[in-house]
């Protein structure tokens, strides 16, 4: 048994996916494979032969993101052919998982150094392409109909709780821009993006900054958004996350591998749970995960100093922190902007998380454990716990 | 100078633009890198080229950042392409069709006004070499004052040589003094010389036409970044680039080595060699301006040359017209090949057997009359795929497969699951009937017979078969690996499976097929042969070998005619002088002086490493006595004439079915050459055509303006 770090991570500039996207014309392997190179360029004292695997997660593994992405972007990138690599898939919380069965692999001792990360072009993969849900799911009303359209699983918590109001939602999505906003200007979310080139009908464009981002949004702007999903519904494209084309991978090693390669870890894995929901209130899951995660850590939500949670509805990050009675506004969470402004490329967010968190762990020594967490479609959540590496021991 | 000056070539153009589009790119020091892409919005089946229209939007783009860099928005530009392509050189549909010499010298000035300003930019330029960069295209590259290279990019080259031009867009003045003397020589007259050679990344590196080289999966960000490093102060190294010492004492010597190898080699017919190695030579201490300007007048003179049609005409022969084998029955009649059988294990059977072997990767069995032989012929398969592994040219994965993949008998029954029969025995009717009469009482009815006759009727060889349709010619040339062309030959009972499933076979080995007649001598040996016997007819008259060679020279073949008899070996030539003689003793010519040739055994003397240095003073006394002298000139005038009239007989027999099918064989198989556009187009020219046959083998004839 040994202890899981994150040593490292980074990620492409996230863009808008669709035709007027930065990456339409660049596909998904790609972005991954030049994260991967990206990364590991910033550790030229690690042998590459010493990468145990490489989990890559890809919520639709077909086209560009099929063939096993995890195999194919580790031959891409050029890395020796002894180090393996595979898929993986859990939706949103695809890179997320990939963290964390990786990560249990290194803690028994079966691997020291792992990549671990995720892909969505949303341009080219579209939501549920290519699905053929069992017509069982509606016959037995196994579950709500609604359950397959994220918006409506969305509009269904406020739904379920009247207290989230769309004026609530809206202000936090407007807090997200405006924090992802300042992150910028002070430079923490550059330093651990990879530049992309990226091939458009105009030419080569060499991207180093999300596409995405509305430092510029108002409630008042957000009032009157269009609501997609229902009439008179509460989600609008301003107080959720946008489709995106994105990648983010991340560097994990094991105690060992640590001090032989002279590594730096950000943070250490101190436990993970995932746990299910009913799928059309899909957004509630990271309530339940977050729980048992703290359980089986013995750890209670008062330990917890830094939460990174992602995005995907204003109203369903809402729901969290009132869970677990946190005010909206709370400094501890999201504190560098979220999913709302960044954006989601759903299989690749969980990494993003990580980075964010540890970033800030880096600079708020004072803080010893944070989460990352996230709800996934079908009606799940997930969390991990992390401890903070810098963490001087001196509680503010 | 102004765009508008060349206002003349923007009408009437139908020109796949390759546009310029520019974005900027903010670099991690805080300075702006413009960054223009070549991208004509096609896929990557049409790479990007460089036409009228084309370079002048460059220049719009370039100049309007010209500002933008006076003013300070930019501090450096770099151009690259679209996916796997920087640019595929000058758009040649459209320089092959010039209506006149005064367009193509604009076009050619266009050039230089539109990548020279990437020598004359207010802030440092670079060229991101992203993929394929040829002709025009890499001298895109050599305008700039920096260049990265992709790892992977396909090809860089010069090839303007290879099609009758030269590298006149600054390639022939910045080259030489960007990578020294020996190295361009190298890049624009050697390699396109050598096959059309090309340059891989890494040479273009180690040669220093490119200052670094990146991996291909982040190659742009890392050029950008490089750039980045270059803007604020870096200085690559150019260990090659030349000094005062290499131009005053290595320069012109090294030329003039050049130009006499060349001559050896390729006579001085083709004029582009020669004019590049002028410019190459000048570049040495003239100034840019002036450099540019011999360029203009050079490429201008090559442009509307007779040479440079007829080039385009052999590489579309060559590009194209070879791809749509002229009638040839529908491939899909093809019947699977899925295992050879070779007769004879004798050297040429030999080789049959590891070209199949290497190239169909299906079963290859051989057989002869006693298994001393049978063992002689495996053993000398093994050991040339032995030696291609020795090479690095195989792996060993693939040497044991197609070693596997061989075996050999005595028993003829084990060709009984053969789809594929072929021969390589003794060049003689009643063997060659014999082998096949066994072979058909054992191979299934579907099974395609081949015979790699070259002289003996395929139709009579066939006589013997129960199923006659089933028998085609394969006539390969010699040595079987390397020459490119096969002649088909479609008996007159040959039916279309066979025919089919014969260009399927030939399409599979990587060679260039063409379907001939069952006639004597095909395409290739029938001209050759008239030729030689011409050459031979002229040797017997009296007229010095020498003599006889020089009449020939206009022609501009690689070699001449006696070198020519002892490479395919003074006793195939004689032999094939018979046959001629015995297809037609009126036009052809056969001697015995050959046969006494062929058994001296030389006719040149050579030097140590095998170049011919004269002639041998015995082979001299073996042909003297011949009293009827003809000038040089009449020689050659009844040569062309007669090659004209046999063509016309050719095409009038059905042979072939096209003048472009005789050049494509002749090019392919005999070596002929592409400034020629293989021979039609200077029967054309030279007036011989109209004087056989009173019209052209070309309307309109393929020439210069």
């Amino acid at each position: 048994m040994q202890n899981t770090y994150f040593v490292d991570g980074v990620r492409t500039p996230f863009g808008k996916a669709g035709e007027k996207g930065v990456y339409w014309n660049t596909r998904a392997d790609d972005l991954i494979v030049k994260s991967m190179i990206g990364l590991l360029d910033r550790h030229p004292n690690l042998p590459k032969e010493s990468i145990d695997d490489v989990a890559i997660a890809a919520t639709t593994q077909t086209g560009d993101q099929g063939l096993t992405i995890g195999r194919t972007s580790t031959l891409l990138a050029g890395l020796p052919l002894s180090v393996p690599g595979f898929a993986i898939d859990r939706m949103c919380a695809g890179a997320m998982t990939a963290v964390t069965m990786t990560g249990s692999a290194i803690g028994v001792g079966a691997y020291d150094v792992v990549l671990a990360g995720g892909v969505e072009h949303m341009g080219r993969h579209p939501m549920g392409e290519g699905a053929d849900p069992n017509p069982r799911f509606i016959a037995e009303k196994l579950v709500d109909p609604e359950a397959l359209n994220m918006g409506n699983t969305a509009e269904k918590i406020h739904d379920r709780f009247p207290s989230l109001t769309k004026e609530r939602a809206d202000a936090f999505a407007v807090r997200s821009q405006q924090r992802a906003a300042a992150a910028y200007d002070k430079g923490y979310i550059q330093q651990d993006l990879v530049t992309i080139s990226a091939t458009t009908a105009e030419g080569v464009r060499v991207v180093d900054r999300d596409e995405l981002l509305r430092p510029d949004s108002t409630i008042e702007g957000m009032k009157d958004l269009k609501t997609p999903f229902r009439a008179g519904g509460k989600v609008t494209a301003g107080n959720a996350s946008p489709l995106t084309d994105g990648a983010t991978i991340s560097l994990l090693a094991g105690d060992q591998a640590v001090k032989q390669y002279g590594l730096k870890p950000r943070m250490r894995m101190v436990g993970f749970a995932f746990a299910g929901v009913e799928p059309e209130i899909m957004g509630i899951g990271p309530i339940p995960s977050t729980e048992k995660a703290l359980k089986k850590a013995g750890l209670s939500i008062d330990d917890i100093g830094l939460f990174e949670i992602n995005e995907a509805f204003a109203v369903q990050v809402l729901s969290f922190l009132e869970h677990f009675k946190i005010a909206d506004d709370d400094k501890r969470v999201n504190a560098w902007g979220g999913a709302i402004a960044f954006g989601h490329p759903l299989a690749s967010s969980g990494v993003r998380l990580m980075n964010q968190l540890s970033r800030q762990f880096e600079m708020q020594p004072d803080v010893r454990y944070g989460i990352t967490s996230m709800c996934i479609g079908l009606g799940m959540g997930g969390t991990v716990i992390w401890e903070n590496e810098f963490f001087d021991g001196k509680k503010k | 100078m102004k765009l508008d000056y060349f206002e003349e070539l923007w009408s009437n153009q139908d020109e796949v633009i390759t546009h310029s589009y520019v974005q900027d790119v903010k670099l991690k020091s805080g300075k702006t890198l413009a960054l223009i892409t070549l991208d004509n919005g096609k896929d990557h089946t049409r790479p990007s080229t460089l036409g009228p229209l084309t370079l002048k939007q460059f220049s719009e783009k370039v100049e309007a950042l010209e500002v933008r860099a006076k003013n300070g928005e930019i501090h450096g530009l770099a151009i690259t392409g679209k996916p796997y392509f920087l640019a595929a050189g000058a758009d040649l549909s459209k320089a092959g069709n010039l209506a006149s010499s005064r367009a193509g010298r604009l076009f050619v000035e266009l050039g230089h006004f539109a990548l020279g300003k990437l020598g004359n930019f207010p802030v440092p330029t670079f060229v991101f070499i992203n993929g394929l960069a040829l002709g025009g295209g890499l001298e895109i590259a050599l305008n700039a004052n920096y260049r990265t290279v992709n790892k992977a990019a396909p090809a860089i080259a010069l090839p303007e040589v290879f099609l009758g031009l030269l590298p006149g867009w600054g390639g022939a003045y910045l080259l030489p003094n960007l990578i020294g003397i020996r190295n361009a020589l190298k890049v624009i007259i050697e390699n396109p010389l050598k096959q059309n050679r090309m340059l891989s990344p890494k040479e273009a590196l180690d040669l220093g036409i490119a200052d670094v080289m990146f991996e291909p999966q982040r190659f742009i960000e890392d050029s950008v970044a490089w750039a980045d490093k270059v803007l604020s102060g870096l200085k690559p190294t150019r260990k090659n680039k030349p000094g005062l010492f290499e131009k005053l004492v290595v320069w012109s010597p090294a030329v003039g080595i050049a130009r006499k190898m060349l001559k050896q080699k390729i006579g001085t017919v083709p004029l582009a060699p020669y004019a590049a190695l002028d410019l190459i030579d000048e570049a040495k201490f003239s100034s840019k301006e002036a450099g540019f300007k011999r360029e203009d007048e050079e490429l201008e003179k090559l442009i509307s040359s007779d040479q440079f049609r007829a080039s385009m005409y052999a590489f579309n022969l060559v590009q194209k017209h070879a791809k749509n084998p002229q009638g040839a029955p529908d491939p899909k009649l093809a019947i699977k090949v899925q295992k050879v059988g070779i007769v004879g294990a004798g050297l040429m059977a030999s080789q049959f057997a590891l070209l199949f072997l290497r190239r169909l990767g299906v079963p290859v069995i051989i057989t002869d009359v006693s298994q001393e032989r049978v063992d002689k012929g495996l053993a000398y398969v093994r050991s040339e795929l032995d030696k291609l592994v020795e090479k690095g040219r195989m792996s060993v994965d693939d040497r044991n497969r197609f070693s596997a993949n061989l075996s050999g008998t005595l028993d003829l029954k084990d060709f009984a699951n053969c789809d594929w029969v072929i021969e390589a025995v003794f060049e003689e009717m009643k063997i060659k009937q014999d082998v096949f009469t066994r072979v058909e009482q054992v191979v299934r009815e579907d099974c395609v017979l081949a015979t790699n006759t070259s002289s003996l009727s395929v139709d009579e060889i066939a006589k013997v078969l129960k199923h006659p349709e089933r028998m085609v010619g394969f006539h390969f040339f010699n040595p079987v690996a390397v020459m490119p062309l096969l002649e088909v030959v479609k008996a007159p009972k040959s039916n279309d499976v066979s025919i089919a499933t014969a260009m399927r076979v030939a399409k599979d080995l990587k060679k260039t097929a063409v379907i001939t007649s069952d006639s004597t001598g095909f395409v290739v040996n029938r001209l050759l042969g008239y030729l030689l016997g011409e050459a031979m007819r002229a040797v017997d008259e009296g007229i010095p070998f020498e003599e006889v060679a020089d009449a020939i020279a206009p022609l501009g073949l690689p070699m001449n005619p006696f070198d020519l008899l002892e490479l395919v070996g003074l006793q195939v030539g004689a032999h094939v002088l018979d046959s001629m003689y015995g297809f037609s003793s009126e036009r052809f010519y056969k001697t015995e002086s050959l046969h006494a040739l062929a058994k001296y055994g030389k006719i040149r003397t050579k030097d140590a490493k095998g170049n011919p240095t004269g002639y041998d003073p015995e082979a001299i006394k073996i042909v003297s006595g011949g009293t009827r002298v003809r000038t040089k000139a009449e020689v050659f005038d009844q040569l062309i004439v007669g090659l004209a009239k046999e063509i016309r007989l050719m095409l009038d027999e059905g042979v072939v079915q096209s003048a472009e099918d005789i050049d494509l064989c002749m090019i392919m198989g005999a070596g002929w050459p592409f400034h020629m556009g293989g021979i039609t187009p200077y029967l054309d020219r030279v007036g011989a055509s109209q004087k056989v046959f009173g019209k052209s083998f070309h309307t309109p004839m393929i020439r210069g303006v």
